[in-house]
């Protein structure tokens, strides 16, 4: 059932499937028709599915985002894309007040099934125009659910019940993910209401999500080297987040760390550490670690930019510094 | 044997159940089991006691003899 | 730099502002904590106000006479070994929440006009916030103990204070404490670390009283006890042990006591779900019954060690090892294991007790059996009445695991094997 496919492509496959499934399905957003999209996620989808149902955008993101809003009050299924989240500022308008907010403005009367994908996250270069992670602002507003799958699985998964839920959804896909290539089972189902445990472990807890995942899988392989035994959990749905998973591992292992390459203040780091002191302060062996970018904009040189990054050995020392090792 | 020797032996034997149980200030018609606190497990290691000391053979029925330091001399006195 | 402001002092809670009366010192004394630096006029009369700094009184801000709100500057005061500086900024009292390092402030902003040139952004704008969090204050003098630790330490009776800590920066984690109680999967009989004689030679009764506090208060506040009790006619027990006894040398004979742990061991046998463990919201029955024995210690406390695998015991091997574990119980040489895994308690007050005794379940069992004492009563036969030994036992379970139903036939069930004696 299941083949290597690269995350990009999983993407691409999901959104193909569910225009092919349901007709009042589309996608819009700037390059994604001729161009191909930014990260070629739509590459050829326009010859596939033709102008109306692949449209390119002029470079108005409160435009564009809010066309899409208007097409899912009008009863359809649409996928607005953002080229990154640095971007999805300008239709931050759009988002919060209109799209989060009419249904409780209409008193339950409209709502908006629109499905937002916006491209995350730094490691390519591409300097603070392009690189930073604001899924914590998102993940701040009631009326919308916000998602960050980390696997190729959860890239395809995920598309189908965003675009089933009745209310808006914004995905955030890490730009470093695009390349990676893993195993996708197209039958398999995923909620979105409950984090992955990626890893079993019984000393500690990395709370991860998204781009970060990988580092943090890495930073508990050499943990175990040292006889740790780190557990990964990775939240994946950012808004709601999922608690009694958060909080069945962290009363398991006591300790906790959160990796989040948002900027540490007023992080969804923060927030994951506040619900760990609500709900787990009497079984915690240590304070909550966590390990988030550097407070800078993210640098254009690569050795400024993996600096200001979380990184392997950060998470490995934050994992030891919790253990007191 | 004489009364004074069987009150030390069953004093000893008393001690032996329970260490921390003494005969100083127990009236002699007074109930051992209140006095001291003992249970029939006591008693019964008590009677194993004496049937060791003594080679004397107390059966259960005369156990209830056995729990007033008066009772239990004139007892062992009339077997001795 | 440690610079220090002495600030107007509140005096008490319904004090909003004082009158620097006197200063007792001028810039450039030395001062040092618990010195009268003022003396402060309120409501309440003249106070002579303490210092709890120790160092040089480098500048008076407020002169004699002046009335101020309470938290008013009044001194600066250098730390001991500080240079004075010219124009210090105040730093923050100690306790106060952690402040980034003050940057100068920007000019203040002229509202732009169109035909201006845009002002230079401050360059101090982007402050970069701390890595490194200044620590909350610690309590003085006492040992970081984390969350987990000192609850598990609460809910074992443990004193953290004696306990060396192995997590970071010393503090005393989970695993200090449970070193020192033991795994806390095992389970824990009423009595916890301090009676074990590996550990604590002899019985701390203070410390058993607390451990059976917390455990009877736990078992009152979790578990929904349910409660049963039953006459048991003893007449053919009673006859089949003077028979017994009869024949036999002091040193071989049974008591009552072992009839009746036989008796609830084979039941339970019969009806598991009295037998074992409720925890993290499962019952888990256990096969084996490891019966645990409510002993009285003289001199205060109860424990209640295990009697291992009864149901597999004949009569004579159970009554050797009750004998042995009772002696022991008395003599203070109980075995750490006898403490650790009893899967319900038998409670008996044999002898000169009360007709009947309703238990606590010690948690996580899930199941107390009670004996009374061996009375004589009257019981209503088809032939009239009969004055025969009876015992009054009693159930209290726990109801998030059996019913009633259930709970009587185990007591009939006990009752029955009571009728046949030499069968047990």
């Amino acid at each position: 059932m299941s083949e290597q496919v690269t995350y990009r492509d999983a993407v691409g496959a999901a959104i193909r499937d569910a225009m092919t499934a349901d007709d009042r399905v589309f996608i819009m957003g700037e390059d994604v028709g001729r161009y191909g999209g930014t990260y070629a996620v739509t590459k050829g989808m326009i010859e596939d599915f033709g102008e109306d149902r692949v449209r390119d955008t002029p470079l108005s993101e409160s435009g564009f985002t809010g066309a899409g809003i208007g097409a899912a009050l009008g009863g359809m299924k649409p996928i607005v894309e953002i080229m990154t989240v640095n971007f999805s500022l300008l239709a931050l308008d759009q988002i919060l007040n209109t799209a989060a907010t009419f249904r409780h403005m209409s008193g339950g009367q409209l709502n908006i099934p629109v499905v937002i994908r916006i491209s995350t996250g730094a490691g390519r270069q591409l300097a603070a125009q392009h690189s930073h992670s604001l899924e914590n602002w998102y993940a701040h507003i009631p009326g919308l659910k916000v998602l960050a799958p980390a696997t190729v699985q959860d890239a395809y998964a995920m598309l189908r019940p965003a675009l089933e839920d009745p209310d808006p959804v914004v995905i955030f896909e890490h730009v470093m993910l695009y390349g990676r290539t893993e195993a996708l089972d197209k039958e398999a189902t995923v909620d979105l209401s409950s984090a992955a445990v990626r890893r079993n472990g019984s000393d500690i807890s990395l709370i991860t999500y998204g781009g970060s995942l990988y580092k943090t899988l890495e930073a508990a392989e050499k943990l175990a080297e040292d006889g740790i035994s780190a557990e990964v959990i990775d939240l994946r749905v950012l808004r709601p987040l999922d608690d009694a998973t958060i909080l069945k591992s962290v009363g398991k292992t006591r300790r906790a760390v959160i990796v989040d390459e948002g900027w540490k203040t007023g992080s969804l780091a923060a927030e994951v550490s506040a619900r760990i002191m609500e709900g787990g302060f009497w079984s915690l062996d240590a304070p909550v670690g966590r390990v988030c970018s550097a407070e800078v904009p993210i640098p254009y040189p690569k050795h400024l930019e993996d600096a200001a990054l979380p990184q392997v050995d950060r998470i490995i020392a934050a994992a030891k510094l919790a253990l007191g090792r | 044997m004489t009364r004074e020797d069987l009150t030390r032996i069953f004093a000893e034997e008393l001690t032996k159940i329970a260490p921390d149980a003494s005969l100083d200030g127990v009236g002699e018609d007074e109930d051992l089991r209140d006095a001291l606190d003992l249970d029939s497990m006591d008693i019964s290691n008590l009677i194993i006691g004496l049937h060791e000391r003594l080679g004397v053979n107390i059966p259960d029925k005369d156990a209830a003899k056995m729990v007033t330091l008066k009772g239990a001399i004139d007892y062992l006195a009339a077997l001795a | 730099m440690t610079m220090s402001i002495f600030k107007m002092p509140s005096l008490g809670a319904d004090m909003d502002a004082g009158t620097l009366v006197e200063w007792n010192v001028k810039p450039g004394d030395a001062v040092k904590r618990g010195d009268i630096v003022a003396v402060v006029e309120t409501q309440k009369g003249a106070i002579e106000v303490e210092i709890f700094e120790t160092g040089t009184v480098s500048k008076l801000l407020v002169e004699e006479g002046t009335t101020v709100p309470v938290g008013t500057p009044l001194a600066e005061i250098e730390g001991e070994g500080a240079k004075p500086e010219e124009t210090p900024a105040p730093a923050p009292a100690p306790t106060s929440a952690p402040t980034p390092a003050p940057t100068p402030e920007p000019t203040p902003e002229p509202t732009p006009e169109p035909t201006q040139a845009p002002t230079p952004a401050p360059t101090s704008a982007p402050t970069p916030a701390p890595t490194e969090l200044p620590a909350a204050p610690d309590k003085a003098g006492e040992k970081p103990v984390s969350p987990a630790a000192r609850k598990l330490a609460a809910e074992k009776g443990i004193d953290v204070a004696k306990l060396k800590g192995s997590g970071p920066d010393g503090a005393i984690v989970y695993a200090d404490v449970e070193a020192v109680v033991g795994p806390t999967h095992k389970k824990e009989a009423p009595v916890s670390g301090p009676s074990k004689p590996s550990a604590h030679p002899g019985l701390d009764f203070a410390e058993m009283r607390k451990a059976i506090a917390q455990a009877m208060a736990k078992s009152k506040r979790e578990i929904p006890h349910y409660y049963l009790k039953h006459q048991i006619n003893m007449r053919a027990a009673s006859l089949w042990l003077d028979e017994t006894n009869a024949e036999r040398p002091p040193e071989a004979r049974l008591l009552m006591g072992t009839l009746l742990v036989k008796a609830v061991s084979l039941a339970l046998t019969r009806y598991p779900e009295f037998n074992g463990f409720y925890e993290n919201d499962t019952f888990r029955a256990v096969p084996e019954v490891h019966c645990g024995l409510a002993v009285a210690i003289r001199g205060g406390g109860l424990i209640a060690p295990a009697l291992h695998d009864c149901e597999t015991l004949s009569l004579d091997d159970l009554m050797a090892a009750m004998r042995d574990l009772v002696g022991r119980v008395r003599t203070g040489h109980l075995r750490s294991s006898e403490l650790s895994d009893p899967t319900v308690t038998i409670t008996s007050l044999g002898e000169r007790g009360v007709d009947e005794v309703y238990g606590v379940i010690y948690p996580p069992q899930v199941a107390i059996i009670g004996f009374g004492t061996l009375e004589t009563r009257p019981v209503a036969t088809e032939d009239g009445l009969d004055a025969a030994p009876t015992i009054i036992a009693t159930l209290a379970a726990d109801h998030r695991v059996s019913d009633g139903r259930r709970g009587a036939l185990f007591l009939r069930e006990i009752e029955k094997l009571l009728q046949v004696p030499e069968a047990l």
